[in-house]
């Protein structure tokens, strides 16, 4: 699923971005190219907290991942992948691995993002019922309700995607962007000095917001280096993952939880689900699917290896451009042609002189999911530490198994359902067996 | 293709050490299914049958533990001759290597869900021992701690080398002192018994490991005169 980064205005809701990543090469290019599985994450919610009135994104994490290899004997071509397979899998951990230290640094020592200050208005039912059945109801309620939202977003970018109406959405994603970026990080930093009780006046922190905001716009939508994209891409999904970890009510986490995940598995696997017909159409177009809502690991340094491809406007061909490391950050957007300068003009097809790196492309959505199901287990496992690293390793080696899968089966894939399970599989498992014995054990200062 | 493509991803270096972090949680969840259920069985809960009971879990734990990594061995070298039918000229991670890196996620894994939370606990206000309890609570976890992880590592490439060739004594040889160091960490007060009981175990492990791996009086001379050429080249040739 791709992930959606919706920005709202005060009215709207949150759209969903999908980013729909079509691998490297034009469709008529018969090469197994591992399709990157670009996970549509569009969750457009309208957040509106009861009492601030603020505007939330929503996003859907998709996932997809991709791995491409231009023209080559099949033979070779499947073991560049399983080879290749390890590698991405390192080159994801540390961007999920340093989102989720992020999110949970600040669940525990912020107070702010425990605390209770109301919900969001997808999810109306509150949780403060004495009798248990009632609050079951009431989160799987407001599970169907997010859900429902989602999945209209979603459709609703399919159309619009359809429709070409790309200005729309553009603007979308930019206003988004622009929110997270400004507002959410002005918050964020005000709970942050709050708690170390730091004095900043107005003129410094308008000056550093402000050139925070600036070069996050400039990185995530135009170029930049690849290293601060992608720093911007862990703070805006760690950001949103807070907000997620503060407004969504307990209960309802969880079920929201594992409803996304087999949201994103029937979304992008079937047939007629909307994030896979979102990547399908990117893909007869020949069409990067939108920036800022993929996070990209790709590191490509080979020579002679051009992809030109005039009909596709945006450079979202990473692994096909050698050498142009800005390329990587210069998404392509269909209403910029210009902004991607291929490196050779040659021909797409060339044979690779040097071995290349293929990048690995993980919508943005999935960092928030994860960062949530790990924050949520930092902020109410009562096991404490044990609790979030079980839940922790827990999405890694999900990630792992995905990863697997998608060398394998060279498609889009939903990043969130194996993961997810696993995490919540040993969120409650942990919590409820393994603590009470580890905290037998180290209080009796037993070993095992 | 789907079976070796998993294996060849294990087999990697890079991915074994999640990998048996994930066992050993796996090991740790049933171990703990198992002491609940007996805990919630048995329903008693007075004084002498709660240290029976947990005495029993740890015993149980350890035999887990030692049927996980046996697993994770086997799945390794099923990823290992997968990934030699796909490709036999490629040179795949030798199992010495993945012994050592198993036996290292084994003993991360273990080491910090022992020691995380005496962690956190040591950060906040309190004073240690003001009860009458020994003031250096926290050294001591600390040195078990660590005591613990490097005799994961050691019992890694001497389970992995026991299992290669087939000599199962080795196997049982690690259990046994597995069990030894746990049930040593029962007598609870003698804090200066068990550590030192327990790092000499870990030398004796440490020194069968290094033999194991290849080690020999020669190398170990080399290396520390700075006169070995491989080791100074870093070369890492399969064994």
């Amino acid at each position: 699923m791709l992930t959606f980064m919706a920005s709202d205005s005060e009215e709207e809701v949150c759209d969903e971005r999908t980013s729909l990543m079509s691998a490297e090469s034009p469709t008529p290019r018969s090469c197994q190219d591992g399709r990157q599985g670009l996970e549509d994450g569009e969750s457009a919610a309208q957040w509106r907290s009861q009492e601030s009135e603020e505007d939330h994104e929503e996003e859907d994490p998709d996932r997809y991942v991709c791995s491409g290899v231009p023209g080559r004997p099949p033979g070779l071509e499947e073991e560049l992948t399983l080879k290749y397979g390890a590698k991405h899998v390192i080159m994801l951990f540390v961007p999920v691995t340093l989102c989720m230290i992020v999110v949970v640094a600040t669940i525990k020592s912020v107070r702010f993002y425990t605390e209770k200050n109301g919900q969001l208005i997808y999810t109306p039912f509150s949780e403060d019922t004495p009798s248990v059945g009632q609050r079951l109801l009431n989160s799987v309620l407001n599970t169907l309700i997010m859900i429902s939202v989602i999945v209209t977003m979603t459709i609703f970018l399919v159309v619009l995607y359809k429709y070409r109406c790309y200005k729309f959405i553009h603007g979308w994603l930019i206003m988004s962007s622009l929110m997270l970026l400004f507002l959410f990080t002005y918050i964020y930093l005000g709970e942050v000095l709050k708690t170390y009780n730091v004095a900043m006046d107005y003129p410094t922190l308008f000056l550093t917001v402000w050139n925070f905001g600036a070069v996050g716009m400039v990185c995530i939508h135009w170029k930049g280096p690849l290293v601060l994209q992608q720093a911007y891409l862990i703070m805006i999904s760690a950001l949103m993952a807070l907000v997620f970890i503060k407004y969504l009510p307990e209960w309802s986490a969880w079920v929201i939880l594992g409803a996304i995940s087999v949201y994103d598995l029937v979304a992008v696997l079937c047939p007629k689900g909307p994030l896979r017909m979102l990547v399908e159409t990117a893909q007869e177009r020949n069409e990067p699917i939108f920036p800022a809502l993929i996070y990209s690991s790709a590191m490509v340094w080979t020579v002679g290896m051009a992809k030109l491809d005039p009909s596709s406007q945006g450079a979202l061909q990473l692994p096909y451009d050698p050498e142009m490391e800005d390329s990587y950050d210069s998404f392509g957007e269909p209403s910029y042609p210009d902004v991607f300068e291929p490196p050779l003009p040659g021909y797409p097809g060339e044979e690779l002189e040097e071995e290349e790196e293929r990048g690995v492309k993980l919508g943005l959505g999935d960092f928030i999911f994860y960062s949530v199901l790990v924050g949520k287990a930092a902020a109410t496992g009562s096991g404490d530490w044990n609790t979030t690293l079980a839940c922790f390793v827990a999405i890694l080696i999900g990630l792992c198994l995905t990863l697997l899968l998608l060398a394998v089966f060279k498609k889009a894939l939903p990043a969130l359902p194996i993961s997810i399970t696993f995490g919540l599989i040993f969120y409650f498992s942990t919590d409820n067996l393994v603590r009470p014995f580890m905290d037998t054990l180290a209080s009796h200062q037993l070993y095992i | 293709m789907t079976l070796c493509a998993v294996e060849s991803q294990l087999a990697s270096g890079e991915t074994a050490r999640p990998g048996q972090a994930f066992f050993w949680l796996v090991s740790l969840l049933f171990s703990s299914l198992i002491w609940f259920t007996t805990a919630t069985l048995i329903g008693n809960k007075d004084e002498p049958r709660e240290k029976y009971l947990l005495i029993f879990g740890v015993l149980i734990s350890v035999l887990i533990q030692e049927m996980f990594r046996f697993a994770y061995y086997k799945l390794l070298k099923k990823a290992s001759e997968g990934l030699k039918t796909i490709n036999p000229y490629e040179k795949a991670p030798s199992m010495r290597l993945l012994a050592y890196v198993s036996g290292l996620g084994f003993g991360i894994m273990s080491g910090v869900f022992s020691f995380v939370n005496t962690l956190s606990d040591s950060l906040g206000p309190g004073t240690v021992g003001i009860h009458g309890d020994p003031p250096q609570f926290f050294l001591y976890s600390a040195f078990m701690t660590l005591v613990i992880t490097l005799l994961h590592v050691f019992w890694g490439i001497v389970f992995f080398d026991g299992c290669e060739k087939k000599k199962w004594y080795t196997l049982l040889v690690v259990l046994l002192s597995h069990l030894l160091v746990s049930a040593l960490t029962l007598i609870s007060p003698h804090y200066g018994l068990n550590l030192v009981l327990a790092y000499i175990i870990m030398v004796l492990m440490g020194v069968w490991a290094f033999f194991v791996s290849g080690g020999s009086c020669r190398s170990l001379k080399l290396c520390l005169l700075c006169q070995d050429k491989d080791f100074l080249l870093f070369n890492q040739r399969a064994r």
